[in-house]
This record gives structure tokens, sequence and C-alpha cells, in this order.
């Protein structure tokens, strides 16, 4: 491959649409997940599961698995209670969890026993043959029946009671009062619904310990391969130094594998007990029922506004239900993790939002699917009460957001739920999006399809999210601050590895980790190799999740080529024999101070750092740990045009123009890749996706033939543009972008089709609106 | 039982439990890992591989018994002569991966459904894709992408050697 093939927007390499380095090996199928990983003697484990959602275990006998040629063990957890490891605690640490059901289960499909195996089939054969005898229990299904306490769903727990905390910002007192005394009010409340990330590839691992060495590897689908290490050390009291946690490529995360499961915990505990490896990969029905979902948030929004339209209050309340055990992957000292963003773009003078979350019998999680933490359910809450105060108001939605958002002038912008907004121009976004939709004429075309009695729709979306998590002093996750790293090591020809604490599962950070420090270092960043997910090798961080790594490992990045940058300058006034205080960085090389002639590159200037240092340390690299001062805030303006057909009930989104500003952007090819993929998930999340259980609490959704992922047949055509604010306190000024499209879209889609359905008289249908539910909306809409 | 299949060009002669799946033979056999699996259901199509050159078989629905006699052709063997296959490169061109994992299935879906239909429009492209999920592009590159490979493929033919 060409070195010059990248091309020039007079910048080195920031913002140019750099083809993938990773590509090469995922389009020649030798991509390795972890399936793919196969280690001598290797052993494979499968988990039986509950058919109950909530039942006393009487009675597990193995035997017959047992006898099941190649069955080596089966593993309950009182096998697992004898290694301290039947309960683990969950990732904020209010709450613990069983590995494995322990006395009862507690949700349909719950991890009862782990069959170890020397073959797939063989462990497949085993999980049949465990006989489990259960005494079925009544299951709470409803968190507002949980709430009553009638049923008990954690009879483990010291506070007998079904509701696990209350959360709240803002002030209470003057936030009603504004409400009370606003001229117009509205109140409505809507679900967001139980959905699941479900990345193509399931989670899995290989766990291999050495009974020489006493390490122990861990091969797993891990969005945090340093934050697992640490919780893997100190929940067994293994010491960190012999744990090594590798996550090799992964096949799309989207929040899913952030969480711990039993599979990992199980295939540890097998691998040290047996002295060899031990698979265990899951299933599509394991993924979508047992391991994290998202969402399950019960809003009721109250906006008040002058006659005008000018917004005086909001107030957000919310019933949460969290499952089984609160396992929500949100930050420590944040229960509800972003929901305080809930004022969105707008300047209310006031605001206050609570929220209470309580135990039912289905599976835990809540993990931010493809979300900053709780920021997409905060987004749908504003974004639909903008549009029911506009219908209120009798006013047009894009004319009430120009009315009420935060001015460009106001940044930074202190909203009142206590973020500091660090850059914006919403006006311009929005208005640029309406130009580019065509807003005037499809409002025109509109009025003409209504007289005819066709349904029509416009929905528009101007989120703002918040992401980068984050500065120190407000986030951990188990008290492990949530900054992140970077270390740069430059080879005397050039050429040199780049490590991040971050883990791509998709992204791109071969390419973009590379080309930040290209731009940096003047080198090229297709000799640039970046490497992730090895516990061993990579500096500390935090992960990827929550569009944090752009926003700081991203910086932490920057910051490392820039300490690299200022040591080559001491080689550099070395070599060209001048002043450091002379030595200038012009046009990605050291010149000396007006004598254009004396000038060395920074490829240059490695082979120095190697061969001629002269007075200076020798080589060339760096390490740093970057804290970001505040946490970045992309927004965007989103705009749906949608048709529906009266007799089916169906919705055909006619056009999707997605405007964002993530700040300054490193390679536009991928960011528009991100926002193509995270619209397709929001557009699968309005119409088409939902985790429910029946009142018995079964999963109706437990494989791809009930939970539906688009495909190229139903997926719209995306229309993408941009402005460009970069955050101030940023060293790039960029932002993080992948998960914006998926907080903004939900709420576009659905403000779409209501507008559609306006003549009618519906004013709200909780997602996912399936043809199914639009039809029946409309019949309902027919009876007088 | 034992089997005779050919993959990639190579012949082999395995012996298989009569309940492996054809997708499980080629990667833990053969270690042929380009082939991915999904989901249970054969839903996702992460699993396609080519039969006899110009068939697409979800090999997650297929016993290995069944390729027994047949050629098999998986994204390790799409390169010939070296190059990357027209397809390959139209897919990292336009940026039609970003995980990877639906790619090797997505490719050979769209290789056997242009040798159906040489020149098709972005409505049969979406239409022959429908069988093959992918969560992380939205599609809109991957259709780009075949569009792509169609005009390379069926570009005025440089004089080759019959096949």
């Amino acid at each position: 491959m060409s070195t010059t093939e990248v091309p020039t927007n007079g910048r080195h390499a920031m913002g140019l649409p750099m083809k993938r380095k990773e590509d090469a090996r995922f389009i020649a199928g030798k991509g390795r997940y972890v399936d793919d990983i196969v280690l001598p003697n290797m052993l494979y484990l499968a988990i039986v599961h509950s058919p109950y959602p909530h039942a006393k275990i009487v009675k597990i006998d193995k035997t017959a698995a047992l006898a099941v040629p190649g069955v080596k063990a089966v593993i309950t957890a009182d096998d697992l209670a004898g290694v301290n490891l039947a309960w683990i605690p969950t990732f904020h640490g209010y709450d613990k969890q069983m590995v494995l059901a322990v006395g009862k289960v507690l949700y349909q499909y719950q991890e009862v026993a782990a069959v170890v195996a020397t073959s797939r089939e063989a462990a497949a054969d085993g999980v049949e043959l465990v006989d489990v005898e259960y005494e079925p229990l009544e299951p709470v299904v409803d968190p507002f029946v949980a709430k009553t306490d009638k049923t008990l769903v954690r009879e483990d727990r010291e506070n007998k009671t079904n509701h696990i905390y209350h959360w709240e910002v803002g002030k209470r007192a003057e936030t009603d009062a504004a409400l009370a005394g606003s001229e117009v009010k509205i109140k409505e409340r809507v679900y967001f619904q139980r959905c699941h990330p479900a990345p193509l590839e399931p989670c899995g691992c290989v766990a291999d310990m050495n009974p020489a060495t006493g390490t122990l590897t861990l091969y797993m689908t891990s969005q945090a391969p340093h934050a697992h290490r640490t919780v893997i050390s100190l929940v067994t009291g293994i010491p960190e130094d012999k744990i090594h946690v590798i996550s090799p490529d992964i096949g799309g995360g989207f929040g899913n594998k952030v969480p711990i499961y039993a599979g990992y915990v199980c295939s540890a505990v097998a691998s040290i007990v047996t002295g060899v490896p031990v698979k265990w990969i899951e299933t599509r029905t394991e993924n979508l029922t047992t391991t994290g979902f998202a969402r399950d948030y019960h809003m009721d929004v109250e906006i008040g506004a002058t006659k005008e339209g000018k917004v005086t209050a909001l107030k957000v309340t919310t019933v949460a239900d969290h499952g089984a055990f609160d396992a929500a992957a949100d930050p420590t000292k944040y229960p509800a993790g972003m929901f305080g963003i809930c004022t969105g773009s707008y300047d209310f003078p006031i605001a206050f939002t609570e929220l209470d979350a309580y135990f039912t019998n289905k599976a835990p999680g809540g993990v931010a699917y493809r979300c900053s933490f709780r920021v997409t359910e905060a987004s749908y809450a504003i974004e639909r009460g903008m549009d029911f105060l506009a219908l209120k108001l009798g006013q047009d939605p894009a004319e009430v957001r120009l009315r009420n958002f935060v001015r460009k002038d106001q940044f930074p912008y202190a909203t009142p739920l206590g973020f500091v907004y660090d850059s914006g121009d919403y006006h311009t976004t929005l208005n640029k999006a309406l130009d580019i939709i065509g807003y005037k004429e499809l409002r025109k075309e509109q009025a003409e399809k209504r007289a005819r009695g066709e349904l029509m729709g416009i929905g528009i979306s101007t989120f703002t999210e918040v992401v980068g998590a984050g500065p120190s002093k407000h986030f951990d996750i188990m008290g492990i601050k949530m900054f992140d790293s970077a270390e740069i090591r430059i080879h005397p020809t050039g050429s040199g590895i780049v490590r991040a604490g971050t883990k791509s599962q998709g992204q791109g950070h071969e390419t973009t980790w590379a080309q930040i420090v290209a731009e940096e270092l003047g080198l090229d960043p297709l000799n640039l190799m970046v490497e992730e997910g090895d516990t061993d090798t990579a500096p500390y961080g935090l992960g990827t999740y929550a569009s944090r790594s752009t926003p700081v490992a991203g910086a932490a990045l920057a910051m490392a080529a820039r300490r690299v940058r200022e040591k080559a300058r001491k080689i550099a006034a070395h070599v060209l024999e001048a002043p450091e205080a002379d030595v200038e960085w012009i046009d990605y090389k050291f010149q000396v101070k007006g004598v254009p002639s004396k000038t060395i590159t920074m490829k240059e200037i490695a082979f120095a750092a190697y061969t001629n240092p002269g007075p200076n340390e020798p080589g060339l690299e760096a390490t740093y740990y970057y804290d970001p001062p505040n946490l970045t805030f992309p927004y965007g303006a989103y705009i749906a045009v949608v048709e529906i057909d009266k007799e089916t009930g169906y919705t055909h989104v006619r056009r999707f123009l997605a405007i964002d500003d993530c700040g300054t952007v490193i390679n536009p090819m991928i960011v528009e890749g991100q926002i193509h993929g995270g619209l397709t998930e929001g557009y699968a999340i309005a119409f088409m996706q939902e985790i429910a259980y029946d009142e018995n609490g079964n999963n109706l959704q437990p494989n791809f033939t009930e939970y539906l992922i688009p495909t190229s047949l139903e997926t719209p055509k995306w229309e993408t543009s941009s402005t460009c604010n970069p955050s101030p306190h940023h060293p790039i000024g960029a932002k993080g972008v992948g998960e914006s499209p998926n907080v903004g879209s939900p709420a576009a889609f659905v403000n779409a089709v209501m507008d559609a359905l306006s003549p009618l008289g519906i004013k709200h249908i909780d997602m996912p609106l399936t043809r199914d539910k639009v039809w029946r909306a409309m019949e309902a809409a027919k009876t007088p | 039982m034992k089997i005779s299949v050919t993959v990639n060009g190579t012949a082999y002669e395995r012996e298989v439990e009569p309940r492996t799946l054809l997708a499980y033979f080629l990667r833990e056999n053969l270690g042929l890992t380009g082939t991915h699996v999904g989901c249970d259901t054969s839903s996702c199509g992460c699993c396609v591989v080519l039969m006899d050159g110009d068939r697409a078989v979800k090999s997650c629905t297929m016993f290995a018994v069944m390729a027994d006699g047949h050629e098999i052709t998986t994204i390790e063997g799409f390169k010939s002569g070296g190059k990357l296959h027209p397809m390959q490169q139209a897919f990292s061109d336009q940026h039609g991966l970003q995980c990877g994992y639906c790619t090797p299935g997505m490719m050979a879906t769209a290789i056997a459904f242009l040798k159906t239909n040489p020149n098709p429009n972005e409505a049969e492209i979406r239409d022959a894709l429908s069988g093959n999920l992918c969560r992380c592009t939205g599609y809109n590159n991957i259709v780009k992408a075949v569009l792509q490979a169609a005009a390379e493929l069926s570009a005025p033919a440089e004089p080759v050697a019959a096949s």
C-alpha cells in the first residue's frame, strides 16, 4: 500500500476521509474475534437457564449430565459459594448480583448451572440433562405493581422492599410553583421501552489459567478491559498482575459488552479448577434474554410556558424498571446517569427531575445502549415534550424550538440541572436543517395532503447530548476515576506504535487515533500502528462506551503527542545547533526561527533520538493520562418525513436528515458511517424493537425472529450534514459522535408519526410504532 | 460420517458428526474462522458462504454432510491471483463495514447476487441483501459498495482466460 494515498486539505491528517486501516483484515476474513480463539486442551462451557421468571429452586440433580461422555463438571451456585463467587457486586457497587441462581430464580432465562465439557456438543447435551426442580412463585413484571411491595423480588436484601433508590436533581418547590403559575401547561406520560443492544457478535470468553505461573488470561468481549481486570481482581482476590485481559476484535458492542456476565465468571472458575482453557460463547437467545438490556423508563413530562410559547419550567418524574438486580452501568455518583440533560437544548429558567427505581422479575441491566448513560431517555422525554407543547400552543414545532433554544451568546451555559454546556449554535443548526429539507414546502405539501385525507408527518428533534465521562471530581466506576490514557512510541525510522485505554468495537480507532497523532507530529498515519484491548500493554483506561473515546482518550492522544513533540524540539535544537527557544514547529516540521532553510522533520528527529540525541535523554516516547475539565455536549437537528398507509398502519420514512455538530471532525467518512449506523438503530427502536414480557413474566422476544433488526429493505436512505462548533476545552475541539444519532432520532421518528396522525386526534403512541399499533390507534380514533 | 468437500479450491476428506453444522465444520474443523455465527435462527446471515460458486447459503442452516460432493467458497477464498475480489475492495472503499462481523456473509450474498443480476439498481440490491443483518453501517454504504463492485465486474472485459 502506498503511503501517500491520503488526500490533503491543507492539514496533514486531521479531518481527512482516510480509508480505514483495520479493513484489511476484516475484508479478508482475518479478523480475530473471541470465538476464533482455540487453545490446546480447551473445554467448552454451556449454561442451564430457568424457564420460570420467579421460582424457588428445590433441587439440582447433576447425575445424568455428568454421565454424558465428555462432560467434565457441572457448576452450581453452591460450587461458586465455595470460592466466594456466588454473588458479585454490580458495577456501581450499590447492589450485588447472583452469578448462578442462589436459592431462587428471579427472571426467566436466569443462569442456574454451567456445564463444562470437551466439546461444544457435549456441553449442550449436558445442559439438557441437568435436572432442576422448581417451585414457581408469583412474578412481579410491572414496576407500578412492584411499587406496592406485595410480592418481594429480592428477599436477600436487608430492606424488604422492591424500591431500589430515589434520585432527584433541581429545585422541586420552585419548579412546582412555576408550573402552577404558567399560562400554558402540558403533562404527558411517555414510555421508553425495554430494548437490547444486540451486537451481531454475542458475548463470550476464553479463560486460560496457567497453573505454572498462576496467571489468568481472559480473552473476552470487553468494552472496558482494564476496568474488568480491576473488578475481577477486587472480587476474586487474584493479584491484578496475575490477570491478563485481552479484548480481541469485537463484533459490535453498543453498551452490551460493558457488564460482567455469569459466563465469564463460570469460565474463569472452571479454568482455575481444571487448569485448562475454557471457552464460553453465548447463543443469540442467551444474549437477548440475560445480558444488559437498556431503557425501560416510564416518564411523566411536564412543561410550563407563556401563551406566546416561551418555556417557564420543566419537570420530569420517572419510574425505572431495573429488573432483578440493580446492574445499571452508570457512574457511581449518577444512579440515573446523565438524565439531568433532560432540559435539552432549551433555556428553562427552572427545572426539577426525580426518579424511583424498582426491582421486577425481569433480566437485569440498564446499560447505556449507544447512549451516554440515560441521555437517550432524557432526550426522548424533552423532544416529545416540546412537540406536546407545540400542539397545545397551536404553533409550529420548529418555531417553538427556535423560540426557546439556548442562544449562542449564552455559552458556556449552566443548565438548571447542573451541567455547563461547552459550545453550540442551535439556531444555525436547525435553520440549516429546515433549509436543506425544504421545510416550508413540506408543510405546504402536507396541508394539501391533509385536505385529501392523506397522512403525512414531519418530525423534528433538536437534541443536546452529554458525553465524555468524565471529570474525575464527579465520575468514577467503583471508585476508579474515569480518565483515559495514551502512550506513543516513535521508532527510529519514524514509524510508531500508539496505545490507548479504549477499545474499538467497529468505531475505527486504528485509523482515527493514528490521524490524531499524525496530525500533531507530522508523521504518516499509515505507519502509526494503533493497539488497544490488551491490559498488559495498553495504558490504563476505562474503555469505550458512552461516546467517551474521542472526548477522553482522543484528548489523551493529542496531549501525549504534544509531549513527544516537546521532547523532539530539544533534539531538533541539538541537531540544528540552535537554542531550543529558537526552534519553531511550522508546517509539520521544526524550523530555526527566521531561517526557512534550517528545518528538520519528525522522521529525521526520530532517527536522531536513537542515534544522535546529544545531551538529551535518548528515545522518543510519551504517556499521558487525561482528566477532562468538563464533559462535551454534541448536538444536532434531525428531521423525519413520513407517510402512513391508512389501510395498514405502515409508516414509510420518506426522508430523514441528520445535521450533527460534534465539534472537530477527525475523519468525516467514519463520522458519517457512525451516524448512518446510529440512525438505523434509532429507527429500529422507534418502529420495531421491544423486549416485552407477558403478565406471567415470559420474555416475548428471545431471538431475531421476534426481536427485529432492520434489514436493508426497511432502512431508510440517510441524508447527513454538519455544523462545527468545536469544544473549547478539548485539545483538538472534538466532542464525540457515535451515539448522537441513536439519542436524537427516536423522537424525530415518533414526532413525525404523531404529526401525521394528529388530524385523527391521536396524540401519542408508545414505541415501537409497529404497523399494528398504529393501525389499532387509528381504529380506536374512529370510534367516537 | 465421512464427507468429501472442496473448500476454497482445496479438496478435503473429513469425518464429521451428522449433527455438525457446516458453519462449525468450516470454523472448527478447517480453521476457516472468517465465517461467523450471529444467531440461532437463520436470521442474521453472518454465516453465508458460496456453494458451487454461485449459490449463497447460510452455513448455520446446513449440516456439513449436506456439503458432501460440493464446492464451498468462504471469505478466505474470495481473493484470486493475490488480488482482492472487487467486492472486498468496494467494501473498504465505500466504508461498507465497521465491526466486520457481518462482512463475510454480506459479501458472499452480494457476490452471488451479482452473478444473477450483474447490473442491479439500488432497490434490487436492498432486496437481495435483506437476509443479511448489519448493526453498524445502516446499509447505505453497503449498497454503494455493491454498486461499485457491480460496475467493476461488468466493466468492458479485458481479455481473460476462460475459467
